[in-house]
């Protein structure tokens, strides 16, 4: 066996454990399954999209940065997308779930997200058609770095990228006053209320890093892989079981369950063939739910 | 006429097996408060499990048995209930959206099943040559459509008089205590898991009958015919119908089958051909808003049966809710 599927388990496992942190801090705060999640990563990623064909339609053709496929037009392409997918976000719930949150049942917020999910991915099915689309046709030549594995330079800068967006929303949950009230919200609500906490900011605080991270993970797929319509609802299953295996509520532990459930189907790849590797991350929510329901990190519910 | 009769015929037993996929949800959802995000995939296991069952010998493919259909749909109902049940044993006991990333699994996973199981479901090409009622009468469209319409119209009756009964039963009512009440109906000795893995399973049962139907109407079932879009069609017609009544499961599946094919004619007359496929996502964006929109305005649906929830409800609420026609 290639010990090349641990590079490729890995970067399976940032983008859903990027994806998984917003399924994570929904469900712990607001209380619900977002499954338009997956569709926050397919809209940020076209309009990351859209942005660096504007810059590239105004500025004409940049060079990448050696030794990467892209350029400085992607990074700042990148930063506008996270700032529209964390709008987008707070958009959806101000118009839908916010309302509906009010009226009292969780589940009918679910059951919402599930609509909002396929409208959301008919738009851009409708705008962008299904037809996949790159950021950048180039051909990487991966780099050998022993024991068998190879690596392309992109793959190493998003790995990096990840490990300081992971550092950097474990740290504004733990130092800031912020992440206390978020976390605090998260424990018990009521409480968080009485103590005054401003829930609405935490509300709005949680949207937009969810929203954000979604389009960071749409953004690397769409770099590493392609682009689709269907990118993010196909992360979904592997999202939320990543979510429920770290344990509702822990960041690390989104991260984690990712990297575990990225790692578990690129392993299974070379066992049993790629055509089933979506049954994976199935095998490992079921396993989960039957052995530990709380998962590594959680926490029982009080 | 006689071709305007024939679809009409056509039309409305694609809705009544849609209405039955409803029913079935309504059990599970209207009644008992289960959230299925996966019912492409309890369908597509009774459309498999009654094809393998009936259709003649292959010698690509397991199963092949030639037996009869209505054999067919008796063993699709048992595999869907028992996929249903093993699915709620799992998830039930635990937090109530947990069942809907756990069918969405399901569904993903029966979705692989057919696409890559080409030994067992015949991959992406499908099973074709599954017999169909009064198949003889194919040469003639119009008796053909009226005689699997009243098949169809039968079947639907049949399950939805018997659901009618179960709601009305003591069982019936027990499901409903435990959506409006759960600690009450507990501290009253109901085992809560116990009655709601039932409940998923009877649902299940039924999806699997319908997927069943609708496999032996068309003659040839492929992985695309169960692909999300299915939970989300049969979800607009529960919501539309209203939760908790088998009879707005009925109309309401009627009605959005009714909308879905007239948008369809409407987006292939203002599109051009090389457009379709496009013009098709905007039907689904279209019904995505629309389900959204009856959430917030009117969650009730047509028929609807409003989950009562007197302790946590403003009593100004309860005063001005709606009165319900419900079941």
């Amino acid at each position: 066996m290639s010990l090349q599927f641990v590079v490729d388990g890995l970067l399976t496992g940032s983008m859903i454990g990027l994806g998984a942190i917003g399924v994570t801090l929904t469900y712990s705060i607001l209380r619900f399954s977002n499954f338009a999640h997956g569709d926050f990563m397919a809209w940020g990623t076209y309009a990351t999209l859209a942005v660096v064909s504007a810059i590239g339609a105004m500025v004409g053709k940049v060079a990448p940065i050696a030794p990467l496929s892209f350029g400085w037009p992607l990074i700042v392409a990148l930063v506008v997308g996270m700032a529209f997918t964390a709008l987008l976000a707070l958009l959806l719930d101000r118009v839908l779930f916010s309302r509906l949150r009010s009226q009292g049942q969780a589940i009918i917020v679910v059951m919402a997200s599930f609509g909002a999910s396929m409208a959301l991915r008919s738009l851009l099915e409708f705008t962008f058609t299904s037809r996949p689309t790159y950021f950048s046709r180039a051909i990487q030549i991966a780099m050998p770095v022993g024991f068998g594995i190879r690596i392309t330079p992109d793959q190493i800068a998003l790995l990096l990228l990840t490990a300081v967006l992971v550092l950097g929303v474990h740290l504004l949950m733990t130092r800031t006053q912020t992440g206390r009230s978020m976390q605090a919200l998260s424990q018990n609500a009521a409480l968080a209320r009485i103590v005054g906490i401003d829930v609405a900011s935490v509300v709005r605080v949680t949207w937009v890093i969810g929203g954000a991270l979604a389009c960071v993970a749409g953004v690397m797929i769409g770099i590493l892989v392609q682009i689709r319509p269907f990118m993010g609802f196909d992360m979904l299953l592997p999202m939320f079981a990543a979510a429920i295996l770290g344990g509702i509520g822990s960041i690390p532990g989104a991260v984690l369950g990712g990297l575990i459930i990225g790692l578990a189907e690129a392993g299974a790849v070379q066992l049993i063939g790629a055509e089933w590797r979506a049954a994976v991350s199935f095998i490992i929510l079921m396993a989960v739910l039957f052995v530990r329901p709380i998962g590594l990190f959680g926490v029982r519910e009080r | 006429m006689m071709d305007l009769l024939g679809y009409g015929a056509f039309f409305l037993t694609t809705a009544l097996i849609f209405s039955l996929v409803t029913l079935g949800l309504n059990l599970q959802w209207g009644l008992t408060g289960l959230f299925n995000v996966g019912l492409a995939g309890f369908v597509a296991i009774g459309a498999y499990t009654s094809a393998l069952l009936t259709t003649p010998d292959d010698a690509a493919r397991l199963g092949g048995f030639g037996l009869p259909i209505l054999v067919g749909w008796a063993g699709a109902m048992v595999v869907g209930g028992i996929a249903a049940a093993l699915t709620g044993m799992a998830t039930l006991r635990l937090r109530s959206d947990y069942l809907a990333i756990t069918t969405f699994g399901v569904a993903v996973v029966v979705q692989l099943v057919a696409l890559n199981a080409q030994k067992l479901t015949g991959g992406p090409f499908g099973i074709g040559f599954i017999p169909r009622p009064f198949g003889s009468l194919a040469e003639t469209p119009l008796l053909f459509n009226l005689s699997n319409l009243a098949v169809v119209s039968v079947v639907t009756l049949i399950a939805y008089l018997a659901l009618e009964h179960l709601s009305r039963s003591p069982w019936g009512r027990v499901l409903k205590a435990l959506r409006e009440d759960e600690r009450a109906a507990i501290s009253l000795g109901k085992s809560a898991r116990f009655y709601r893995v039932q409940a998923f399973a009877v649902g299940g049962a039924i999806m699997a009958l319908a997927g069943a139907l609708q496999a032996h109407f068309t003659g040839f079932i492929a992985p695309d015919n169960y692909l999300p879009i299915l939970t989300f069609q049969v979800w607009v017609m529960l919501i539309v119908g209203g939760s908790g009544s088998n009879l707005g499961a009925v109309i309401g599946s009627i009605l959005v089958w009714a909308i879905w094919a007239g948008s369809g004619t409407l987006t292939s007359i203002l599109f051009p051909p090389e457009q379709q496929a496009r013009a098709a996502a905007l039907q689904i964006a279209a019904i995505g808003v629309m389900l959204c929109v009856i959430l917030l305005i009117r969650p009730n649906g047509l028929f609807g049966d409003r989950p009562r929830r007197p302790r946590f409800s403003k009593r100004a609420k309860v005063a001005a809710g709606e009165s319900s026609s419900g079941s």
